[in-house]
């Protein structure tokens, strides 16, 4: 069925408003969107890793969820969510179930490319039906934006301060997305917010009714920590986009696609000027740093084109 | 008809696990709990139960997988040993405070490092504050005994708490002995059908588990946690004598062996309890009137029971096979010293560190324990308080 917008949010809302995540946050509006991907009649168990959206969407005796949830601990939100589709596949078996159920579990930057990293590699090795999306904001935004590895080389955060000896991150951020397209599971997805939402939701229906483990890498970005006016998320997302730093791409059983290709690749520094992170490169005698960013989103972006060939 | 055999501690334990039918397992190997996995698997490889087993990566994701899986509303089963244990240690917490009647079976053994691979408690006592309820076994068929009943206690509705079955590593757990078996269909008719509430899987009600609590909240969970944990002593004791029925094997919180005139008693843990129990055999025989508590059920701590039972000893050993770190005392040694001070009872007491890393308790070293006390009695000097025995120092 053709995507039409106006369907998809006329969907009934499955996270309530009343939650207590940030004005313009963009994890909020990514989980709305992936949990779009859902259809009506299937109920859904949601796993959270400790996280901004988990402590600011089930304080109790409130909870924003209007599905089962979960929420276990920092680290284990893969291994969590496998436990529950086990228990899933067990409980159908002997008819205790009888619903359809569908699994998906959330994270962050930090609980995904770090600290949840083995939980989340066993659980795509395994290949539970589960999904497993990230909400990459680029940094560990809950304690007050400290560096992960998903932090972009040169960025300011409240652990690689920019200083006198210091511009920021010294190392490149990790190509997450790849790591877990090598464990050959069937469906991985780098997605963002972009125009009509289109490309988050026809990736989050696929991810959630593949057969088997699926990943989905959304950039969601944060106004508290990328210092941005917060209603311009939507051009940061295009602009990530547009620059080749954030590629919308899918590997479907290994075939790599790139769902995105830019008329005119845009200078990395339309992405990095609006953001307070990376003002400091923007001063007199930085100019090879963003030489740096340049010829790093240049190599990853070559790098995918030849893979999707 | 009970099925006589000769089995491991780790078959037996399998071979129980196999009766209850678990709906999952997440496990992840470690000496010498590994054999309990690979029994099981083979269950599964063959038809024998209808449990999903998860080969996790690691012993977190084992017990973050049975949180979920327990949570969905599955009867959930793992094992482990040592560090695998230790690494659990963050979530062993997180099931206790979600409610979840966990089953996790423990083979006992010490704590890196250095790395060894041998019994001692240190894996267990360093799990004793997590909120779950620890029983431990002497020998192979309490093990066995102990695992049968686990469920029992733990998805009682006034409990509703995680649970360690705990056996000693290779002295019970590799060791073949004689063993009674129960028949399938007697062990699935006492442990009946897992029937949650609330669960994230039933269907028509949404549940949620793992809140965000502020501090209005916290001390009240905390409170009717511990609620449950303090009712499993009742419920303990309620499902051995049901158990009994089954069975004609009798358990309680503890076992007193020759205890009742004893002057000289010793407080004991595991399978060195047998040991002990030869040793006051022996001693009783030259006219010493020595006896035994030993432990069964560590958490919740029956301190009211011990101390009664302890009431008229006048000379106290308490036998710690972990060692605490507190240059004070060991934790069994710091439970009973405070049972009975809270009675008012204060009889001369030594608390011992033994048996570490697999060191052998033999009816010498204990011997020399309760050689110890009497000349405690005969010299009035009370001496270093917290000792280690067979220790080369």
């Amino acid at each position: 069925m053709a995507y039409n917008l106006k369907e998809t949010l006329n969907k009934k809302e499955r996270l309530s408003p009343g939650h207590r995540m940030c004005a313009g946050c963009g994890a909020t509006i990514a989980i709305r969107n992936v949990l779009r991907g859902l259809h009506e009649e299937d109920e859904a168990v949601i796993t959270c890793a400790t996280s901004c959206l988990e402590v600011s969407s089930f304080m109790y005796p409130y909870t924003a969820w209007k599905d089962s949830f979960i929420h276990d601990a920092f680290e284990n939100a893969g291994a969590t969510c496998s436990g529950v589709e086990a228990a899933y596949r067990a409980l159908s078996k002997k008819g205790k179930v009888k619903k359809n159920h569908k699994f998906i579990a959330f994270g962050g930057d930090g609980g995904t490319y770090d600290i949840g990293f083995q939980s989340l590699s066993g659980a795509m090795e395994r290949n539970h039906d589960m999904v497993y999306v990230c909400y990459d904001n680029e940094a560990y935004m809950n304690t007050g934006i400290q560096r992960s590895s998903a932090t972009p080389m040169y960025a300011d955060t409240t652990t690689t301060p920019v200083g006198t000896d210091s511009d920021g991150k010294g190392q490149n951020r990790k190509d997450l997305a790849q790591v877990i397209a090598a464990h050959n599971i069937p469906y991985v997805a780098q997605t963002t917010l972009v125009k009509n939402f289109k490309d988050i939701h026809v990736k989050s229906e696929k991810a959630i009714y593949t057969p088997g483990a699926a990943f989905l890498n959304v950039l969601a970005p944060c106004p508290r920590g990328w210092r941005y006016d917060m209603s311009d998320i939507l051009n940061i997302c295009q602009l990530a986009v547009d620059t080749c730093f954030w590629p919308l791409f899918e590997v479907i059983d290994g075939e790599w696609i790139v769902n995105y290709v830019p008329k005119k690749k845009l200078p990395i520094e339309d992405f990095l000027r609006p953001q307070g992170r990376f003002k400091h490169l923007f001063t007199p005698g930085k100019e090879h740093l963003i030489a740096d960013i340049q010829a790093e989103v240049d190599r990853r972006w070559d790098d995918l084109l030849k893979r999707a060939k | 008809m009970a099925i006589k055999d000769r089995l491991s501690g780790n078959e037996a334990v399998a071979n129980a696990m196999r009766q209850i039918n678990p709906d999952v397992m997440p496990a992840y190997p470690i000496t010498p709990s590994t054999e309990i996995p690979q029994y099981f698997t083979t269950f599964v490889s063959n038809g024998q139960v209808d449990t999903e087993f998860i080969p996790v990566e690691s012993e977190h994701s084992a017990m973050s997988a049975c949180i979920g899986s327990e949570a969905a509303g599955a009867r959930t089963i793992t094992a482990t040993s040592s560090c695998g244990l230790a690494l659990m240690w963050e979530v062993l917490n997180v099931a206790a405070s979600d409610r979840l009647p966990i089953c996790l079976a423990l083979v006992n053994r010490a704590l890196s490092g250095p790395i060894n691979i041998n019994c001692d408690h240190s894996d267990a006592m360093g799990a004793r504050n997590t909120g779950w309820i620890q029983i431990f076994a002497e020998n192979n068929q309490e093990a066995y005994d102990n695992m049968i009943q686990a469920y029992r206690i733990a998805e009682h509705k006034d409990v509703m708490l995680p649970i360690m079955i705990c056996q000693d590593g290779f002295i019970t757990s590799h060791a073949v002995e004689n063993i009674e078996l129960l028949e399938d269909d007697v062990v699935k008719d006492f442990v009946g059908e897992y029937e949650p509430e609330h669960y994230l899987l039933k269907d028509g009600e949404a549940m949620a588990y793992g809140p965000y609590a502020v501090t209005n909240y916290v001390m009240e969970a905390r409170r009717a946690q511990m609620q449950g944990l303090r009712n499993a002593k009742q419920v303990t004791l309620d499902v051995a004598k049901e158990f009994a029925e089954i069975s004609g094997r009798q358990y309680g919180l503890f076992e007193e062996y020759r205890l009742e005139d004893a002057d000289y008693a010793m407080v004991i843990i595991g399978s060195a309890a047998g040991t002990a129990k030869d040793t006051v055999d022996l001693l009783r025989e030259k006219g010493i009137k020595a006896g035994i508590l030993k432990m069964r059920l560590f958490r919740p701590f029956p301190a009211e029971e011990i101390a009664e039972v302890l009431s008229n000893v006048k000379y106290l050993a308490i036998m710690d096979r972990t060692e605490d770190f507190n240059t004070n005392c060991g934790p069994l040694g710091a439970e009973v010293k405070a049972a009975l001070y809270n009675k008012n009872l204060h009889p001369t007491a030594i608390n011992y560190c033994y048996g570490l890393g697999g060191r052998d308790v033999t009816v010498e070293s204990l011997t020399s324990v309760f050689e110890d006390l009497m000349e405690v009695e005969t010299t009035g000097e009370l001496g270093d308080t917290y000792r280690y025995l067979s220790v080369r120092e």
